[in-house]
């Protein structure tokens, strides 16, 4: 397609200032959050390399390439890397930050130097985590189980937490910021059941940052408390409860799960109304399903303690909320499908990362049934299947969703597009990679192979082996988009305002956007994913 | 070694592992019934409804209410039917029968410690007879561990200061992996041995094999004397503690006006921190036993307190009984009562 139709603007976001401090100090919302996609790309590079240490000493039944000490440490950061570092503030902060404003018609968040505070926030934590890393490392797991973490463990427990521990308050910061936008900058005629879905999950995530980070914050204080001090608040030789950790950790952890796939979620949305031309099939259901994963989330953190010597009572009113949980999450995988459903679907590279999504979620999300399933979680958990689990909704649905989300937004973030036959390959080896990789860890799980184990018994290696062989086609997967994006950013073709015909206020603007966003603010007379015919815009 | 073959499913060795993996059946096929579904129709769809012209745009659907109540309430039903099977599985699985034959369980970094009652003591190794109720009592010496015995479908976390407790019963003779589920430091995964499990009369053979030490009731008999104990806790209700004998499973009053069931985790407590909780009509003078007991010291005089029985002493040390029946009492799960 000839770019004679379509051009760059003259001034934008990314030539307005082009010295460092221009940068390093701005406070636009877009600039931001390139700062953060810089910053999580990064994380998720060297949280990868930890993975694949992992995957690498798996492959042979016995501990013979890194030291007990050592896997315990790669596993231990490649968990909080990922966690904490990666995939809560991965998508809020890098497509969240860009295009909320965007989204609602907006110049900006509501607080711009708070949203550049936020980013130093997190940077400051992860030096400390960074710090831990190379001065002894870290061998508590991402969970930091008392009293292991408060008394037995010899690593920098202390400088990781703090580390943790101010990373949270970039994540509140930015959840207040979006809270406030979403509240009070919306144009005029946005009202909130014109909001995309991206931002409707976004205000749910958001919810979450709020209310559940200070939990976790106190918690990592009370940990270095006992670490520093000797409180004896954890662990049981001086009279405390290491059992009460537990509960103080996963009241934060479970809902964090929900920080992570909640605008996973939002991002599909978007995907599947755009690569469909369709409105979102019920569109208020699948709003109000984000806020109700959000609320429900926050009770049921005592399924992570079903074998930890909770009372049984308390264990199966847990499991029964679990269960509730799982049912807003199954409407918005209906409401997705049912959206294709006489839409005009387009085979774009963002879309076979949504129907990816889709998939590999619903096993996600069915596999959480067997662990709510309190008598059979009893023989998976702290198993393989755990880890197949958590990955299949973290990775399979969260980074796939991310990786979408950069594939739809690419263009509009810089005017250009990238090389969308590289796209689809590495699409489809994200797809079979990741599969090869986890599946075989749900059979590993119920074959009994605990998590966090160094050497295994010889039965098991078959499994590990193909999953180890899955991890390396999946990190070509990874690793083939940051190639292609960077080539696209001097040789991609000039994208256009609208290149995917989509629409949404963000469309609706040039690519990239200027500073200010929109020359006039716009008024909105229409619903979300309402589309004229014909559609305006450039299609390739 | 079995490499080159992948195994599918561990091996079911006991009663509860058929009832596990009956729901575990189900639930694949559920997974499955339903992945395939959307999966199908996502290719249907992405087939059919192709973008046929460049400015195409989809049907103007919003929605249907009836879809929405169609895909909530029926995955909520599913969803409630599975948690009453799962409910049903667990309960049983909180739940020993009466009589099972008790074994202590000491987990320390990195290693097992096992006491059977007649005295034998094994270490990462635990041998048991086929078809009789199994009930382990542990506790650990440092940070939280977990037994896992995949073939059995159960597991529990071993945390310190508490006593957890988990049942099996053994179904098919063989050696099974018994696993750390717990993360616990360095040696973790070398925190693994075997349950043995034997038909009864090679179980026979192997106790009567083993190195006699006396009865665990009696070993803890031994150090209730060594530490004094008996001095004041005597059977005659006129010492200056309360009478031991037929305590365990009793409810007592304590001071605070309060009351207590008399189980592991309280036997525990008062001989480490005596005047938490002090029963009704004593005086809070017992010294704390802190540093001065070992985990495995602590349990023998549980054990031996089990035992403890008016008429006499007896029973608790005759060998292959199981434990005192006093234990029906025991709840599943005992976290200590806080204040």
């Amino acid at each position: 397609m000839s770019s004679s139709t379509v051009s760059i603007p003259s001034t934008h976001y990314l030539n307005n200032g082009t010295t460092l401090k221009s940068w390093l100090l701005t406070k636009d919302h877009k600039r931001i959050g390139l700062l953060y996609l810089a910053a999580v790309t990064f994380f998720f590079m060297l949280g990868g390399a930890f993975a694949v240490a992992i995957r690498l000493e798996l492959v042979t039944p016995a501990g013979d390439l890194l030291s007990d000490a050592n896997y315990n440490k790669a596993f231990t950061l490649h968990g909080v890397i990922m966690v904490f570092f990666f995939l809560i503030p991965a998508i809020p902060s890098v497509l969240g930050n860009f295009l909320i404003p965007l989204m609602i018609g907006a110049k900006d968040l509501a607080f711009p130097k708070l949203n550049l505070l936020s980013f130093y926030i997190y940077f400051v934590g992860s030096l400390f985590t960074m710090y831990a890393m190379v001065s002894g490392g870290l061998d508590t797991g991402w969970t930091f189980y008392t009293p292991f973490s408060t008394v037995a463990s010899t690593t920098a427990v202390v400088p990781a937490a703090l580390g943790i521990f101010i990373n949270g308050f970039s994540g509140i910061l930015t959840g207040l910021n979006f809270i406030v936008t979403i509240h009070r900058m919306r144009a005029p005629g946005m009202t909130w059941f014109r909001l995309p879905l991206f931002v409707w999950s976004h205000y749910a995530t958001s919810l979450i940052q709020v209310l559940g980070t200070p939990v976790l914050a106190i918690t990592i204080v009370l940990v270095a408390a006992e670490r520093i001090f000797g409180f004896g608040l954890f662990n049981p030789a001086v009279g405390g409860d290491p059992v009460l950790f537990q509960h103080l950790f996963w009241f934060y952890s479970h809902p964090a799960v929900y920080i992570m796939i909640l605008p996973a979620m939002g991002i599909v949305s978007e995907l599947i109304a755009a690569f469909s031309r369709k409105q979102v099939f019920g569109y208020g259901f699948v709003a109000f399903a984000s806020i109700g994963i959000a609320v429900i989330g926050f009770l049921v953190w005592g399924h992570h303690m079903f074998v930890s010597g909770e009372s049984v009572y308390a264990a199966l009113v847990f499991s029964f909320l679990s269960f509730l949980v799982a049912i807003p999450s199954a409407v918005k995988v209906f409401n997705w499908t049912a959206t294709m459903y006489k839409g005009s679907l387009s085979w774009e590279i963002p879309m076979l990362y949504a129907v990816g999504f889709i998939g590999l979620f619903a096993i996600g999300g069915l596999t959480g049934l067997f662990l709510a399933s309190i008598g059979l979680d009893v023989h998976l958990t702290d198993t393989y299947f755990i880890i197949a689990h958590f990955h299949y909704v973290m990775v399979g649905g969260t980074i796939m969703a991310y990786l979408g989300g950069l594939h739809f937004w690419w263009p509009k973030i810089t005017g250009r597009m990238y090389n969308r036959t590289l796209g689809k390959f590495s699409a489809a080896l994200v797809f079979v990679g990741f599969n090869l990789t986890f599946f075989p860890q749900f059979v590993l799980g119920y074959l009994g192979m605990p998590r966090r184990y160094h050497a295994y018994p010889d039965e098991f290696q078959v499994l590990n082996v193909l999953s180890s062989a899955g991890a390396s086609v999946l990190a070509v997967g990874y690793l083939l988009p940051l190639f292609y994006f960077a080539l696209s950013l001097k040789y991609g073709e000039i994208a256009g305002d609208n290149p995917w015909g989509a629409v949404g206020l963000e469309w609706n603007t040039t690519s990239p956007p200027p500073t200010e966003n929109f020359p006039v603010t716009p008024v909105v007379t229409w619903d979300a994913y309402e589309y004229p015919t014909p559609v305006e815009g450039h299609v390739v | 070694m079995r490499s080159g073959t992948i195994p599918l499913f561990p091996e079911a060795a006991s009663t509860m592992a058929s009832r596990v993996d009956g729901l575990y059946f189900f639930l694949v096929g559920l997974t499955a019934f339903f992945t395939i579904l959307i999966a199908v129709l996502i290719a249907v769809f992405m087939v059919k409804y192709k973008r046929r012209t460049p400015n195409e745009i989809g049907a103007r659907i919003h929605g249907a209410m009836a879809l929405e109540i169609i895909w909530s309430v029926i995955p909520l039903l599913i969803c409630f039917g599975i948690f009453a099977w799962a409910t049903d599985i667990f309960l049983a699985m909180s739940r020993p029968p009466a009589e099972t034959m008790n074994v202590y369980v000491v987990g320390k970094q990195w290693m097992w410690k096992f006491q059977h009652l007649d005295g034998q003591r094994e270490i990462n190794e635990l041998h048991v007879p086929v078809g009789r109720p199994v009930k382990l009592i542990m506790t650990s010496e440092d940070v939280i561990h977990d037994v896992s015995v995949p073939a059995f479908r159960v597991k529990a976390d071993v945390i310190p200061g508490r006593y957890s407790h988990l049942w099996f019963e053994a179904t098919k003779a063989g050696e099974y992996h018994l696993f750390c589920a717990e993360y616990c430091g360095t040696r973790h995964s070398g925190m693994v041995g075997r349950v043995v499990v034997m038909e009864p009369d090679d179980y026979q053979a192997w106790l009567a094999g083993g190195v006699q030490e006396g009865s665990l009731a009696s070993s803890g008999g031994k150090l209730f004397q060594d530490l004094a104990c008996n001095t004041c806790h005597r059977p005659d209700a006129q010492g200056r503690g309360p009478v031991l004998q037929n305590l365990f499973g009793k409810q007592v009053s304590l001071e605070s006006g309060e009351t207590v069931v008399v189980d592991e985790a309280y036997i525990r407590e008062s001989i480490l921190m005596p005047r938490t909780k002090v029963t009704a009509g004593f005086q809070p003078i017992m010294p704390t036993f802190q540093g001065l007991v070992s985990e495995e010291g602590l349990l023998e005089l549980i054990e031996y307190v089990k035992s403890l029985k008016t008429d006499s002493q007896v029973q608790a040390v005759r060998p292959n009984t199981g434990g005192p029946a006093a234990n029906e009492n025991t709840p599943a799960q005992t976290p200590p009562s806080r204040n």
